[in-house]
Formats: structure tokens, C-alpha cells, sequence
């Protein structure tokens, strides 16, 4: 039995034994010398091990009484998660050497907090549940403030800890409540209590919970700590900040809600409803006052949480299947977005400003056709990936009743088309500056860029047949 | 359900009892308090001669990481003492469950003895 249990989570073992390893073998010998080798070693693990997930894992197992879940849910998540992370490593190798930043803890700690995240995938009980949200919590953290000597790096780490812990507190509230109503901290115990309706303790304990995920994935109106945290972070982390951990802690509630409390939907309905339109709108007004690109950045990411809770909103099994083909798309875009963001600089120094890409066209046209394309499929412009990935969502949501709420979410992606359209307008239209930022960039990240613009084109043939996993996805988590 | 929510009946109890004494002892100051204030009577106080510093002074981080080392090894203590306690019904899953936990513990030792964490200096 116990071996059956550890074959289950071998994934999560070698990654784990990978990062100890690698961590001892480092500071006892080279240091930080090690930081590139490992940094493409990490990414090489990560490819290898989403590869296993995703082609040897079927069916639906447990393993240690429940606490742990492996079905094609998690393994969606999972592959998603993997990827990305190794993608934001690759990308973060050369930006963090050139400014001295690239200690050889920083692969080993996005090692651990992915190994957090796919504990948080999995999770089917709420102590394994919050054990995978500190291990990936507690790396994020570190990872903020990489940056030691640089006042915003610092205030980044320390305000995304001292929220992500107000966040945990409210989380383990709502968790004490549950199991104190249900008696339970299993999944399959709570609904099995929840099975002739909710108890008032069990709903508060519900909303509490809700409040903690949506501090996690940034959903207005707990969403303060992402423009500072976004933009004190060096780079690279803030690009890994709006990939992987999204993805983690979107899958984390959709299996809480529709795992533990799927006799309740009409309960977490209006809460999730709420959050959607609320990050919806906060995401789309906020950011057209920022002229700095990564708290721009922040505010967009909110907006597109809110249209990915859109999807749980509807509370179908066809919602959480456009959910993660959004969350899929969503992440696509963004790596491309921040591959771009990272080569902007100007005499080797990052450049933020957005109005510094004036005319960028110019001088980079290849670049800057890239950019229209993500930038237009970030604002959901019809020919491009962006667009299916909302019409999912508008559709899931529609279909559940919810007409209302696919109104709202496209007139808030209207008013949100403003601020990417601004930056196209700047790059072909803007003046011309004596102040240009430098040409030419690293092959990796000229690579990613336009790699993931041509996703966003060629993806509309058939979505890279994400479809079908996506909705076997579903179909695991909902039933 | 009625009997089991009887169970945090205790619990209950001493929430109130918490919030009605510690209001109690906050609004007892503010009514039977005696407010006579005097220069000398409210200045910080050291022992022996004036006060010469600000109490909000800097300290070094690396209180802070010692301290943090200790809290680290003193909840693994608490968590060996009731593993020690029961070791004799433990089966050998317990028992190699908690040398992993160890052997994690020691690579997080090993790493921050060689990072120089533990160096004054």
C-alpha cells in the first residue's frame, strides 16, 4: 500500500530529492558559479518530468487515504505548471547574470515552490492543501527579494509576506471552521456533509476560504499586494509570478470548490461571481493610469484572473474546461510579454517606461510585430488566441445562467483593449525620441517572443488540441 | 449535528471569558486609575543614570538569524518528543518517516553551516 502511495507522488519525490541534492552539491563546491548550469538543468528536469506526467499518467488515483489526488485534472495543471516555470527559468538566465543576481539558490528555490504547486494540484484534504501552498509560498517569497541591496526588491519580498501570511491566516480560518462543521478535513468528507445543504459555520468557513484563494490568485478586491510586489521584483520572478503560481492556485480553487463543496454551487457561485467582475473592472480602469510596464503588467493579470474566476463562476463542468483553456492561453501570451519586457533596456540597464518604446517599430520591426500580436491577444482582438480564450469563458458563463455576467466581461474587456492598444500606438505611431532603447537581444528570449506570437496566430486552427484535455480535465474534477 | 457542536461548548466559553477580562482590565485603568502626571514620572527610566538612546534602535539581522535558526531546531525537538514517547508501538513506517524528516532537516543544516550562516564573522 505504501509503495503504491510513493509511486504515486514520484514526480513530486525526484523533483524534491533533485532540489536537496542539488542545493548540497552546490555550496560545497562552486557556489554561485553553479547558477547557469543549474538554471538549464532545473528547466531540462521540469520539460522531463511534464513529459512523464503527461504520457504516462490515466485514470484517477489516491494515494495516503485521499490526501493526495493524481487525476487528469491535476496532471493538466501539472504539465501547465511545469512548463511554464521552465520556460520563465530559461528566459531569467540571461537578465539575472548580466546584473549579478543569478545565485545558484534561485533555480533550486522555483524547483521547490513548483514542487509546492503541484501538491497544491493534487491536494484532496486541507492540511495537504495548505502544506503545498506555504512550500510554494515560502519559496515566492525568497524570490521577491532576490534583489538585496535594491529598496523595492526588499519591499516587494517583504509585503507579499507579511500579505501572504494575512491571506494563510484567513485560509486557516476558514479551514478551522470547515473542519469544525464537517468534522472532516477531507474533500470527500466535506461534501459528504455538505449533502442536505450547508450549515451557517460551514459557509462562513466557505467565504473564508474563498477570500484566501483569491488573495492567492490576485482577484479584486484582494488584490493590493500585485502592482508593488510585480513591480519591486527583479524581472524574471515577476514573470514567473504571472505564470505558474496563477495557474496552481486558480486549479487549488476549483478543486476546493468543486471537490469539497460541489453540493453547494449556488453557495460559491456569487462569491466567484463577485471576484470575476470585481478583477474584471479593477483590472481594466486601474491600469490605464500606469506608465510603468510591469504594474501594468499587475493590473492586467487581475483583469484576466477575473475572466479565468469567470469560468468557475458558471459552475459547470464546461466552465472549469474554459478556465483552463483560458489559464493555458493566458500563460502562452505572458511568457512571450515578459520575453519582451526583458530585452527592454536601454545602455544594459532594464528600462520599465512605457513611453520609451516610442517608434520602437523603427528600429526593431520584427520585434515590434510580436508585440502587436500578444498585445492584441492580450486585449482579446479577434483573430488572434486571446479572443477564443475569452469567447470560452463568455460562453461557460452564458450557458450557466450567468448572461449578466458575460455582458460585464465584455464591456470590461473593451474598456481594457485601451491600454494594450495605447502601447501598439506608441510603437508605430508615437514620436520619435532621442532616448532609444538598445537593439538586438539574447537569442533565448528573441526566441520566446516570437515563438509565442506564433501561438497565438497558428493556435486558432485547433488550440494545439488543448481542447480535449481540457475538458477530460473537467470532466475528473466535475461530475 | 446538535451534540457535536455541543463539543465547543469549552471553547466557547473561554472565548468570552478571553474578550470579557481582557476589556475589563483595559477599561478598569481608564476609570479607577489615579492621572497625576509629572515630567520625571513619565521619561523612560534606566537604571542609575539618564536615558542616553533611543529605545527603536538598529539591530543586526544576524540576531535575527540566529534566532530563527534556534526557533527551526527547538520545533524539531518539539516534534521528536512525542515520536520518542511512542517509539515503542511505532511501525517502521513512523520510523522512516521521521528519519526523512531528519535527513531533510540535516541537508538544511549542511547548507546554511557551509553558506556561513552560523559565522559571526
Amino acid at each position: 500500500m505504501l509503495s503504491q502511495d510513493l509511486n504515486t507522488i514520484l514526480p513530486e519525490i525526484v523533483i524534491s530529492l533533485y532540489a536537496m541534492g542539488a542545493l548540497l552539491a552546490a555550496v560545497y563546491t562552486v557556489k554561485d558559479k553553479a547558477g547557469p548550469l543549474l538554471v538549464w538543468l532545473t528547466s531540462g528536469l521540469f520539460v522531463a518530468v511534464a513529459f512523464w506526467i503527461g504520457t504516462t499518467g490515466e485514470g484517477a488515483t489516491e494515494a495516503f487515504s485521499g490526501m493526495f489526488q493524481d487525476d487528469a485534472f491535476s496532471r493538466f495543471a501539472k504539465v501547465a505548471i511545469l512548463l511554464s516555470a521552465a520556460a520563465v527559468l530559461l528566459m531569467s538566465q540571461e537578465y539575472m547574470q548580466k546584473r549579478d543576481l543569478l545565485r545558484f539558490e534561485y533555480p533550486l528555490l522555483i524547483a521547490l515552490a513548483v514542487v509546492g504547486m503541484m501538491m497544491m494540484v493534487s491536494a484532496g484534504d486541507l492540511m495537504a492543501l495548505y502544506m503545498g501552498l506555504e512550500l510554494q509560498s515560502l519559496a515566492l517569497y525568497v524570490v521577491a527579494s532576490l534583489r538585496r541591496d535594491s529598496v523595492k526588491s526588499t519591499e516587494a519580498g517583504l509585503k507579499y509576506f507579511v500579505l501572504g501570511a494575512l491571506s494563510s491566516g484567513l485560509l486557516l480560518y476558514g479551514a478551522s471552521l470547515t473542519y469544525g462543521f464537517a468534522g472532516t478535513t477531507t474533500f470527500a468528507g466535506i461534501i459528504e456533509a455538505t449533502e442536505d445543504g450547508v450549515s451557517l459555520g460551514l459557509l462562513f468557513g466557505l467565504v473564508f476560504l474563498s477570500a484566501g484563494f483569491a488573495f492567492k490568485v490576485s482577484a479584486a478586491p484582494f488584490h493590493m499586494w500585485t502592482p508593488d510586489v510585480y513591480e519591486g521584483s527583479p524581472t524574471p520572478v515577476t514573470a514567473f509570478f504571472a505564470t505558474a503560481p496563477k495557474i496552481a492556485a486558480m486549479a487549488l480553487f476549483a478543486r476546493v470548490v468543486h471537490d469539497a463543496f460541489g453540493n453547494s454551487i449556488s453557495d460559491w457561485q456569487q462569491i466567484v461571481a463577485f471576484l470575476s467582475v470585481v478583477s474584471m473592472f479593477l483590472g481594466a480602469i486601474a491600469a490605464i493610469g500606469q506608465r510603468d510596464i510591469k504594474r501594468l503588467m499587475a493590473y492586467s493579470s487581475i483583469a484576466h484572473m477575473g475572466f479565468a474566476l469567470m469560468g468557475l463562476a458558471a459552475g459547470t463542468a464546461f466552465g472549469v474546461q474554459a478556465m483552463l483553456v483560458y489559464l493555458g492561453i493566458y500563460v502562452a501570451m505572458n511568457i512571450g510579454t515578459f520575453a519582451f519586457i526583458l530585452s527592454m533596456e536601454k545602455d544594459g540597464m532594464p528600462v520599465t517606461d512605457i513611453h520609451a518604446l516610442q517608434m520602437y517599430s523603427k528600429r526593431e520591426p520584427l520585434k515590434a510585430v510580436a508585440m502587436l500580436v500578444l498585445l492584441f491577444s492580450l486585449a482579446g482582438v479577434p483573430p488572434m488566441l486571446g479572443f477564443f480564450g475569452k469567447l470560452y469563458v463568455l460562453q461557460a458563463a452564458y450557458g450557466a445562467g450567468l448572461a449578466w455576467l458575460a455582458v460585464a466581461g465584455v464591456i470590461a474587456s473593451v474598456i481594457g483593449a485601451f491600454y494594450y492598444l495605447r502601447i501598439v500606438y506608441f510603437m508605430y505611431f508615437g514620436e520619435e525620441r532621442d532616448e532609444a532603447l538598445d537593439t538586438g537581444s539574447s537569442p533565448v528570449l528573441w526566441a520566446f517572443l516570437v515563438g509565442s506570437a506564433a501561438v497565438m496566430v497558428v493556435g486558432v486552427v485547433n488550440l494545439f488540441g488543448i481542447e480535449p484535455l481540457a475538458e477530460a480535465a473537467s470532466l475528473a474534477l466535475v461530475n | 449535528m446538535e451534540d457535536f457542536l455541543r463539543e465547543y461548548l469549552p471553547i466557547v466559553i473561554f472565548l468570552g471569558l478571553a474578550i470579557v477580562l481582557g476589556v475589563v482590565l483595559i477599561l478598569a485603568a481608564v476609570v479607577l486609575a489615579v492621572r497625576n502626571p509629572d515630567p520625571e514620572k513619565v521619561s523612560a527610566y534606566e537604571c542609575g543614570f539618564n536615558a542616553f538612546d533611543d529605545a527603536r534602535m538598529k539591530f543586526d539581522v544576524r540576531f535575527y538569524l540566529v534566532s530563527i535558526l534556534f526557533i527551526i531546531f527547538d520545533l524539531e525537538i518539539a516534534f521528536l518528543f512525542p515520536w520518542a514517547v511512542a517509539f515503542g508501538d511505532l511501525s517502521m513506517t513512523g520510523f522512516w518517516s521521521m528519519m526523512i524528516f531528519l535527513a531533510v532537516l540535516t541537508v538544511g543544516f549542511a547548507y546554511e553551516w557551509k553558506k556561513g550562516a552560523l559565522d559571526w564573522e
